[in-house]
């Protein structure tokens, strides 16, 4: 009776979440899979049990291995996306903690973009991003012309190769300010004291960064790479306003809007969970990392 | 420690109370709605002729169907795919508006075999359907024995859309009649400083182009086996089809991939393209516009085919409010009803007791046209193709718009046709 006391009002508190939990993400998550390993390929009811077939096709048997190809998408979506905001949201992070006048004004102008959502930046950066080159262009493309360097036009998200690359560019607008503030955080975090003894041993400015306070941001960075790269594996809001649904853009997530509108679930399903596999092997070890590093100190 | 103890008992007790309410507030909406008198009509008509054309009908609707309430459920996007998501996901949820336009032919039997509307055979008798519409389109409408939909209109799919200045300015005075003509005065567009003669958009605008060209290289009723299996898509006169389509890309504007229709018809409109290959809705449009300097033909070498499409109206399983339905879409299938639309929208009543007189003079040679041409399918539309195979042929057809792989287009379409035709 003593013990139910203990923990009693601890349970209590925590069962309406536990039950949402369970009923909604994990209990959907058994549903997905099932789903993917039956054969409804239609809105007709049908619960045969064929395999991991669903999953075979996808990689072997899919017309014009259109789900290779989206994968591919996402792999350089994410590479540049990943590089780049990691990249300006450092730089902005040094700049401002190195003493920049106005501090306040820049970091709130940095971190803006991110309060907008990517539907909403989407639409102004399809504008933003017209592929017309040359007599006609607009956008980034006719701001080119007007500065005379014609030659950067490009044809952005249009692009077969590196459309995708393109296509990270309103992502990095949107996100590098939230890495910086990241890295701020991190920045200052750092104790006083440990410049100041750097600066005692005499240190030059390049050393102080390199070997004092960079290592020191790792964790850090590893947040910030996570948070982001789960978002970059299931973009779908920003591609669907920039290109639309089509085979030049495609993503997993897009692929999975686009196979359910035809009804087939099974398929929509098993590209859900090789979806959620992907974002897992990101997030688990990192989840079992700060488990134990929280757990040692 | 007693502090937190109390706040948490607290916390649980308003997250009890919330989803109380939450659960009661459902239960209210959902039962109000059996003594509505609200017809929920779900279309991606938002605007353009599309709107003109329901506001049409809705003031027609008023008219007949008096105590009944229309409520616009109308979700944007092109060709529907927007609306046929937010659709989906509430027949899933066994939600379904009150009746929703879907594409007559081969995308509706989705909805059919999912059991998801209602049989309205008894309906077309009393309402006298049968013999208002012509027997070709009945026959067309009929599923095992029954009719599903009734018909709001009927489009055409491969008629070419022309700016008559840039035309006329580039000494081009009969319109094409075969695939070499049409390229010599793509040619001739292209001498006159017209670098992209033939505008086109993003992948089903492109699907509909490659159509047009295969009914013109296979003739009617090989092109209407491409959609239901009996005529294989590996053949040599499908592959010189895709050929000539390949060759028509040459003449179109680069950024293809990035217009929806209404873009490309802008090109039209503003003289950087002569031609435009789109459905009939693109003179109400055009109309709406107050671009009047335009002319049409059917696609080089279709002959005599008529591509239809339709958009359609159905009773959707569980269903609301079921009288206001059935009074919407004998509204929908009345003369009254299909002139109020039809008028407006730019495209041809389906009945065949219409008075040409009513309509502009594109939809006079269109409705003299659907009475005697021989009709095909058009799978971008869903009259030929279901919403799997729409789906298949639009991504590969995305694919090819970069590619140009023509080896790689025909064995997409092949095992396309292969997983969904005919099925």
């Amino acid at each position: 009776m003593r013990r139910l006391r203990h923990w009693g009002p601890g349970l209590l508190l925590l069962s309406p979440s536990l039950i949402l939990l369970a009923i909604f993400v994990y209990g959907l998550i058994a549903w997905t899979t099932k789903m993917s390993v039956s054969d409804q390929h239609t809105a007709l009811k049908s619960n045969g049990f064929v395999g991991l077939d669903n999953y075979k096709n996808l990689f072997t048997n899919d017309i014009q291995d259109r789900f290779v190809h989206s994968l591919r998408n996402l792999l350089i979506f994410t590479v540049v996306f990943l590089v780049g905001a990691m990249l300006f949201g450092l730089i902005w992070a040094l700049i401002l903690e190195r003493g920049v006048r106005a501090e306040g004004f820049f970091r709130t102008i940095y971190l803006f973009p991110m309060a907008v959502s990517f539907v909403a930046s989407g639409v102004v950066w399809r504008w933003l991003m017209n592929p017309v080159v040359g007599d006609g262009a607009g956008g980034i493309n006719a701001l080119f012309a007007s500065l005379h360097l014609d030659f950067l036009q490009n044809k952005w998200w249009t692009n077969p190769t590196w459309g995708m690359a393109a296509m990270a560019m309103p992502a990095i607008w949107q996100l590098s300010g939230y890495v910086m503030a990241l890295f701020l955080a991190g920045f200052r975090g750092i104790p006083q004291e440990l410049r100041e003894a750097a600066a005692m041993d005499g240190a030059s400015t390049y050393r102080l960064y390199r070997n004092v306070i960079f290592p020191q941001l790792t964790p850090v960075a590893l947040s910030a790479l996570i948070i982001l790269g789960h978002m970059s594996m299931k973009m779908f809001d920003l591609i669907m306003s920039v290109s639309g649904p089509q085979w030049l853009t495609e993503v997993p997530a897009v692929y999975v809007w686009q196979t359910l509108l035809t009804s087939d679930y099974a398929k929509a399903a098993a590209i859900s969970i090789v979806l959620l596999l992907l974002v897992a092997v990101v997030i688990v070890p990192y989840l079992i990392y700060t488990n134990r590093a929280e757990k040692n100190s | 420690m007693r502090f937190t103890r109390r706040a948490a008992v607290a916390v649980v007790g308003v997250a009890a109370l919330l989803a109380a309410s939450a659960c009661g507030s459902s239960d209210g909406s959902s039962g109000g709605g059996s003594g509505s008198k609200k017809v929920e009509v779900f279309t991606w008509w938002a605007d353009g002729g599309e709107k003109a054309g329901l506001d049409g009908l809705v003031a027609q609707f008023g008219k007949d169907c008096a105590g009944q309430e229309f409520v616009n459920g109308a979700v944007a996007g092109g060709a529907g795919a927007n609306a046929k998501n937010v659709l989906a996901s509430r027949l899933q949820q066994s939600d379904p508006p009150d009746t929703f336009q879907a594409h007559a032919g081969a995308e509706l039997q989705d909805y059919i075999k999912a059991g998801q509307v209602e049989d309205l055979s008894a309906d077309y008798d009393t309402w006298g359907l049968k013999t208002a519409f012509p027997a070709g389109l009945i026959q067309n409408l009929t599923v095992d024995g029954k009719i599903y939909s009734v018909p709001a209109n009927i489009h055409r799919a491969n008629v070419v859309w022309t700016n008559k200045k840039v035309v006329a300015d580039a000494g081009i005075t009969d319109d094409p009649k075969d695939m070499a003509s049409f390229i010599a005065d793509l040619d001739k567009l292209k001498a006159k400083g017209i670098k992209t003669p033939l505008a086109v958009g993003k992948d089903w605008t492109m699907l509909m182009l490659l159509e047009s060209v295969l009914i013109t290289d296979l003739g009617a009723d090989k092109f209407t086996g491409l959609w239901n299996g009996t005529t294989d898509w590996n053949g040599a006169d499908v592959t010189k089809g895709i050929n000539d389509f390949k060759t028509l890309l040459t003449y179109t504007n680069t950024d293809r991939d990035a217009l929806d229709w209404t873009d490309a018809e802008k090109l039209v409109m503003d003289g950087k393209a002569a031609y435009q290959l789109m459905g009939d809705w693109e003179a109400a449009d055009m109309d709406a516009k107050k671009f009047a300097d335009y002319g049409w033909f059917t696609f080089p070498g279709n002959g005599d085919t008529y591509q239809w499409l339709a958009d359609s109206f159905v009773l959707p399983k569980g269903a609301k409010n079921v009288d206001g339905t059935k009074c919407w879409l004998k509204t929908v299938g009345s003369a009254d009803g299909q002139k109020a639309f039809n008028t407006k929208k730019g495209s041809i009543p389906a009945r065949i007791d219409a008075s040409p007189a009513d309509y502009p003079k594109y939809q006079q040679a269109a409705m003299a046209d659907w009475k005697t041409f021989k009709q095909v399918p058009s799978c971008a539309h869903g009259s030929g193709c279901s919403q799997g195979f729409q789906g298949a042929a639009n991504s590969a057809l995305g694919a090819f718009s970069t590619n140009q792989d023509v080896a790689g287009l025909q064995k997409a379409m092949a095992t396309a046709a292969s997983q969904f035709a005919a099925k």
